[in-house]
């Protein structure tokens, strides 16, 4: 199965924590196990620490209210953190999108 | 020779400042962390080129970053403030119960004697410290466990804990104060805390001289004195003689005593100064004119500060976080606007220039004086 294998993830993150995590272009990231969002972001987190609660809540562990998921011209938002990424994601022929909401100055 | 670093908080990122003694030329750097919200940024008095400064925004929340060469370079430490326990309600604008939820740093207090030692006071308002220079964050529980917790209400601003002063002639004696619910002090070391509110009055709570639900906006205190506080509350400036066990009113002749930062001379401890603001439905100077006021008598008697400063259309704010003084002589004295002006004086007020006149909005300023 390949969602047991390890794949490669493509992440795109919004310009500010492209900023604070120090890196340019999208992030490739070796994810174990079955590919969801929180495995995604497990992963994204444990290699750039910095990254801690600006997408989920440090006290929750909740995507931050005004942060997106998408991936495949599709809103993953509102999937469960648990939910199997779309195959593209996982074969990583499709970035998943890390999106700071279009709201305020 | 002597010269000063003036750190500023800005809606839309952090810039340093810096100048010689005389204080008329000035560098500026920035901005640092650009785009960000930042609400505070000190430097620690015993390393003055370590700074930490809180950063935030509504989409990504709460960093804290760390600068170890006077503000040249940063690097993240730690941003989990979890509160201890389960931590309850406070009440919400309406009334009903609402339960504590961290939403960022408003203030950052470095430790008078050790490096490595810092508070945080956050909203919803609770008091931080780190022992190990930010890496980690500990709730120090005892004041948002105070018996008053649940009827604390947020002010406009949100809930939040923004001004921390420490006693340098006791390290266990800590003043806290708290929009909208009022100042508290611990005797001993932040273990407990007692609501030292008597004597204030405020029209706009039930009963006006409850022990808490005060809107305290600034409370400031000359270290040679540490039993005198200087207080702008949402209305009225106040003064206490016995570390806040009672105060009373010193608005005096101001033309208005709402504002937001209040603030002591470095060498002398019963010069203050304020920024009157029109009303708390209009935050902006009275008549369009920006005048600092000056009381040589620690209150009642006071005279406007008008030179430099803008003496028609002027409509910025002044807020709390946003006066400091140098330890120059003659003492610097230094504010920003909402406008993003940073005004500073190298004569305690006589006289002011502004340093630069376009930042964004301004959120806080310190200053260093560097040896």
């Amino acid at each position: 199965m390949v969602g047991e294998e390890v794949g490669v993830i493509r992440v795109v993150l919004p310009a500010h924590l492209r900023t604070l995590a120090q890196v340019d272009g999208e992030v490739r990231l070796e994810v174990d196990g079955a590919v969801t969002t929180a495995a995604v972001l497990d992963a994204l987190e444990a290699r750039y620490p910095t990254l801690k609660g600006t997408i989920r809540d440090r006290a929750t562990g909740k995507r931050r209210g005004f942060v997106r998921f998408f991936a495949c011209e599709e809103d993953l938002s509102h999937d469960p953190p648990d939910a199997p990424l779309p195959p593209e994601v996982v074969d990583g022929k499709e970035p998943f999108f890390v999106v700071g909401a279009m709201a305020g100055g | 020779m002597a010269g000063v670093r003036v750190l500023v908080g800005t809606r839309k990122g952090a810039f340093v400042l810096t100048a010689d003694g005389k204080r008329e030329r000035w560098e500026v750097d920035g901005p640092h962390f650009g785009g960000w919200e930042l609400y505070h940024l000190k430097g620690s008095p015993v390393a003055p080129d370590r700074i930490w400064a809180s950063q935030s925004t509504s989409w990504f929340g709460q960093l804290i970053q760390r600068s170890d060469d006077g503000g040249r370079t940063w690097e993240p430490v730690g941003n989990e403030f979890t509160y201890e326990g389960v931590p309850g309600t406070h009440q919400w604008y309406d009334g009903t119960p609402h339960p504590w939820e961290f939403a960022r740093v408003w203030h950052l207090e470095p430790s008078l004697t050790d490096p490595d030692s810092i508070y945080a006071g956050v909203e919803d308002a609770a008091l931080f410290h780190s022992a190990d220079g930010g890496a980690s964050w500990q709730e120090l529980p005892g004041l948002r466990e105070h018996g008053s917790g649940p009827a604390w209400q947020p002010g406009a601003g949100g809930m939040c804990l923004h001004t921390i002063l420490q006693d340098p002639t006791d390290p266990a004696r800590l003043f806290v104060a708290i929009s909208a619910a009022g100042a508290f002090r611990s005797d001993d070391g932040a273990k407990t805390w007692k609501p030292i509110n008597r004597g204030l009055q405020s029209e706009g709570i039930p009963d006006p001289d409850a022990e808490v639900g005060h809107c305290v906006h600034r409370i400031a205190m000359h270290p040679s004195n540490p039993d005198v506080l200087f207080m702008q509350k949402h209305w009225d400036v106040m003064r206490s003689d016995d570390g806040g066990e009672s105060w009373r009113e010193v608005s005096g002749n101001l033309p208005t005593d709402f504002g937001f930062p209040i603030d002591v001379h470095a060498h002398e401890p019963e010069t203050i100064y304020v920024v009157p603001i029109k009303s708390d439905s209009e935050h902006y100077p009275p008549d369009g004119k920006l005048r600092v006021y000056r009381s040589r008598t620690g209150g009642d008697e006071w005279e406007a500060l008008t030179e430099g400063l803008p003496q028609a259309n002027c409509y910025v704010n002044v807020l709390r976080d946003a006066m400091a003084v140098d330890g120059l002589d003659p003492c610097g004295v230094y504010f920003g606007t909402t406008g993003g002006q940073v005004y500073a004086s190298a004569d305690a007020g006589d006289g002011w220039a502004p340093i630069v006149r376009d930042l964004p909005a301004v959120l806080s300023v310190e200053v260093q004086t560097l040896a």
